[in-house]
């Protein structure tokens, strides 16, 4: 799951890309009470990529997924960077008059200074959102075939009726849900069926991006693997790219192509799954790590990160989290790192390169030994690699 | 499931150890009524929690694992007699439980419940302080000139030092792994023998969970508590339990030492969870085996609950509910599969062959 599965495949360097966020600063409140949430912001999708988002509650996850779709809701304010979004409409019969062939030009759109129109025409159709929680997303006085043909009904206008029930059924089958439930109100599902129901709606315009913040945290853990697994069967066949917020960095690293770690509303850490589960590169992402109980292995004391995370309104001067480093120098308290490459990383994956905000890989200094792991030549030997963690497991 | 074998011993779950148990309850049974109006009305029960004899030594941390709706949230419950069991007895200390007030504020300071959410569990407009000295007044733990000292001891004895910092703030200003312990502190103010821990960190921060469950760990040491952790992780009860119990449908369908369930797991209903769990050493996707959704309670599959889920459910395994059976040392599960009359010739899926699947 974890190979990335590039849809289409690579071409060059920069068509693949579908959204590009830079240097986005997300306020809450304006003036001098306003509180920075989400600061200098990157991030690159791929068309295809899965990127996960992880964080704590009030790292600014959400709201960098709000603010790049615009729907920020006030005290909420952007207030620098720009999103762009490439878009290239896709070639399927869905959507398109028969027998029309939509071109495959791309055409950049900044998602920042559109106007409404713009923002319309692109949302949903092109970049859709799933919400946490199903039980609030959806209207629980509406039946799920209102609720469904609803969003046809305003993206696209030509389609009768019957079109809209024919894909409403589709769109059930497609998430595995039985036509028979298009009458039923949400009330009368159950928690996955009405997840489900969410991402079958996000789905129903065929976008080229999902962001989906926690889908499936409030589910069992059967159910979330179930769903999980429609999911990435989806976006093979769609060919959809999807942004993944969430707590969970054990389901991510199995999930997610490539992983950004946000602490204190900066992207502390920005790396491939893989090379971040076995060489994580920021203190903060190897303490986030450690506090994922194992399933294997001898049981060894974890620690988890000592401290609680900080209050954005009275953030630490210098790295946010030096008062949380076991490892935090001199430099840490005064000066804020830059996310820039480790000095001297062995392990790069091809195109995106890996990227740290800590000043323990600006090269001037051996990194301690859990920050210097080789991503290199542990890959597909995940039980030695799960070995050397219990090693460190005790020291942080 | 019946909790008794066919030689008519009773299989008690939770950790073996010498001696009378802080706690035990017997043939715990709770079935909820479903109201329905009208005519024609049947009595209708949920059945909830069905026939679990449990025991919790003191020291020792057990376990609960399952799904939403799978009677783990009950069965704590019903420990702390918040709830009456439908049949069933509870024992404290080898003795069983009286039904008089004065023995049920005894038993409300011997078994105290910590809630999942320190949110909505700690009062609002309170203070820390007042949190702590409520209980040591109503079970007349501390006179009045000992409050403060008892109250500071307490923040101490969960790790919120220094105490002069945390006593006199409101919840609000505490973060969660801070309220937890609140939660846990004002507990440990009556000096309680068990303590049952109902999803206590999964409102918590991730890097913060860490922190609460080694406490617990702590506790289990130093207090000599007797812990039951209820909990829907897994992996963190491994971590922390001694003994782990996992729960489908209201009964309990596999019990034993924590790390033996994980790594050796007997019953299809275990490896179907732990096939579940997020494990980012994994490097294929897992393949689930039993699909599907836990059944109704209301009218609850015949014979195993799980059968219509399982993917080696037999013939056997409509008709009667299978007894827990010995698979390993002190490890039982409630299978078909593992008893020797009715256990498939070939490929049966054994404790040592279904770990390497995972």
């Amino acid at each position: 799951m974890s190979a990335p599965t590039a849809v289409p495949a690579p071409r060059a360097e920069t068509a693949d890309i579908v959204l590009e966020v830079r240097d986005l600063c997300i306020d809450y409140g304006v003036g001098s009470s306003a509180v920075r949430a989400v600061t200098d912001a990157n991030l690159t999708l791929r068309r295809g990529e899965v990127l996960g988002l992880a964080g704590e509650s009030g790292s600014g996850k959400s709201t960098l997924a709000y603010g790049l779709t615009r729907l920020l809701r006030a005290p909420g304010v952007i207030s620098g960077g720009e999103v762009l979004f490439h878009n290239r409409p896709q070639n399927s019969a869905f959507g398109a008059a028969p027998g029309e062939v939509v071109p495959a030009a791309t055409e950049i759109v900044d998602l920042l200074g559109a106007d409404m129109a713009k923002l319309r025409e692109i949302r949903w159709s092109q970049l859709a959102v799933v919400f946490q929680s199903a039980m609030h997303a959806l209207n629980p006085v509406a039946r799920i075939d209102a609720q469904l043909t609803d969003v046809l009904k305003a993206h696209r206008a030509q389609m009768t009726a019957e079109q809209r029930r024919e894909r409403a059924v589709e769109l059930l089958r497609m998430v595995g849900i039985s036509a028979d439930r298009l009458r039923s109100y949400p009330h009368e599902l159950s928690g996955g069926m009405r997840q489900r129901v969410m991402i079958a709606m996000a789905l129903a315009l065929e976008p080229q991006v999902v962001i989906m913040d926690e889908p499936t945290t409030a589910l069992d853990v059967v159910t979330q693997r179930e769903i999980l697994e429609e999911l990435m069967q989806l976006r093979e066949r769609l060919g959809f790219a999807i942004i993944f917020i969430t707590h969970d960095l054990s389901l991510l690293i199995e999930l997610a192509d490539s992983i950004a770690i946000m602490y204190a509303g900066r992207i502390v850490e920005r790396a491939g799954a893989d090379e971040l589960f076995h060489a994580p590169r920021h203190p903060y992402s190897l303490g986030l790590l450690n506090s994922f109980p194992a399933l294997h292995g001898e049981k060894v004391r974890m620690e988890g990160i000592p401290g609680s995370p900080p209050s954005l309104t009275a953030l630490p001067g210098g790295c946010a989290f030096h008062p949380r480093c076991p490892y935090a120098m001199d430099r840490c308290r005064t000066d804020i790192p830059q996310l820039v490459p480790p000095a001297a990383d062995p392990g790069r994956a091809a195109g995106q390169p890996r990227v740290a905000a800590c000043w323990l890989q600006d090269g001037f200094q051996e990194p301690p030994a859990p920050l210097r792991r080789s991503a290199v030549g542990n890959n597909g030997d995940s039980n030695g690699a799960r070995g050397a963690d219990e090693t460190h497991g005790s020291e942080l | 499931m019946t909790a008794t074998l066919s030689d008519g011993t009773t299989v008690v779950h939770g950790p073996k150890r010498p001696g009378t148990p802080a706690l035990e309850a017997r043939h715990l049974t709770k079935h909820f009524p479903v109201h329905q109006f009208g005519p024609g009305r049947t009595r209708q029960v949920v059945h909830a929690v069905e026939d679990i004899s449990l025991a919790l030594p003191e020291a020792t941390v057990t376990a609960v694992v399952g799904e939403s709706g799978s009677g783990k949230s009950t069965l704590a419950r019903l420990l702390t007699q918040l709830i009456t069991p439908t049949s069933g007895e509870l024992l404290l200390d080898g003795v069983p439980v009286g039904r008089s007030a004065k023995a049920r504020r005894e038993y409300t300071r011997l078994v105290h419940l910590v809630l999942q959410d320190p949110f909505s569990s700690l009062n609002a407009v309170h203070s820390v302080r007042y949190h702590l000295e409520r209980p040591l007044k109503l079970h007349k733990r501390a006179s009045r000139d000992d409050l403060d000292t008892k109250a500071r001891q307490l923040l101490e004895r969960v790790s919120l030092s220094p105490s002069e910092r945390f006593i006199d703030q409101y919840p609000h200003e505490l973060s969660g792994g801070q309220r937890q312990r609140v939660a846990i502190a004002r507990g440990l103010a009556v000096e309680p023998r068990v303590l049952l821990a109902d999803e206590p960190v999964s409102m918590l921060d991730v890097s913060i969970r860490l922190g609460v469950l080694n406490l617990l760990d702590e506790l289990r040491e130093r207090e000599r508590l007797a812990i039951l952790y209820v909990t829907h992780d897994i992996a963190s009860a491994r971590y922390l339990a001694d003994t782990a119990l996992v729960m489908y449908a209201g009964q309990v369908v596999e019990s034993g030492p924590a790390t033996q369930i994980t790594d050796a797991p007997a019953h299809p209903y275990t490896q179907l969870l732990l096939s579940a769990a997020p494990d980012p050493a994994r490097t294929d996707p897992p393949v689930l085996r039993g699909r599907g959704a836990p059944p109704s309670l209301v009218n609850p599959p015949s014979g195993c609950r799980f059968h219509p889920r399982c993917p080696f459910a037999m013939a056997v395994c409509k008709e009667a509910a299978p007894p827990p059976l010995p698979v390993a040392t002190d490890q039982v599960a409630a299978c078909w599969l593992h008893s020797p009359e009715h256990a498939p010739k070939t490929n049966p899926p054994a404790a040592g062959n279904a770990a390497k699947d995972f």
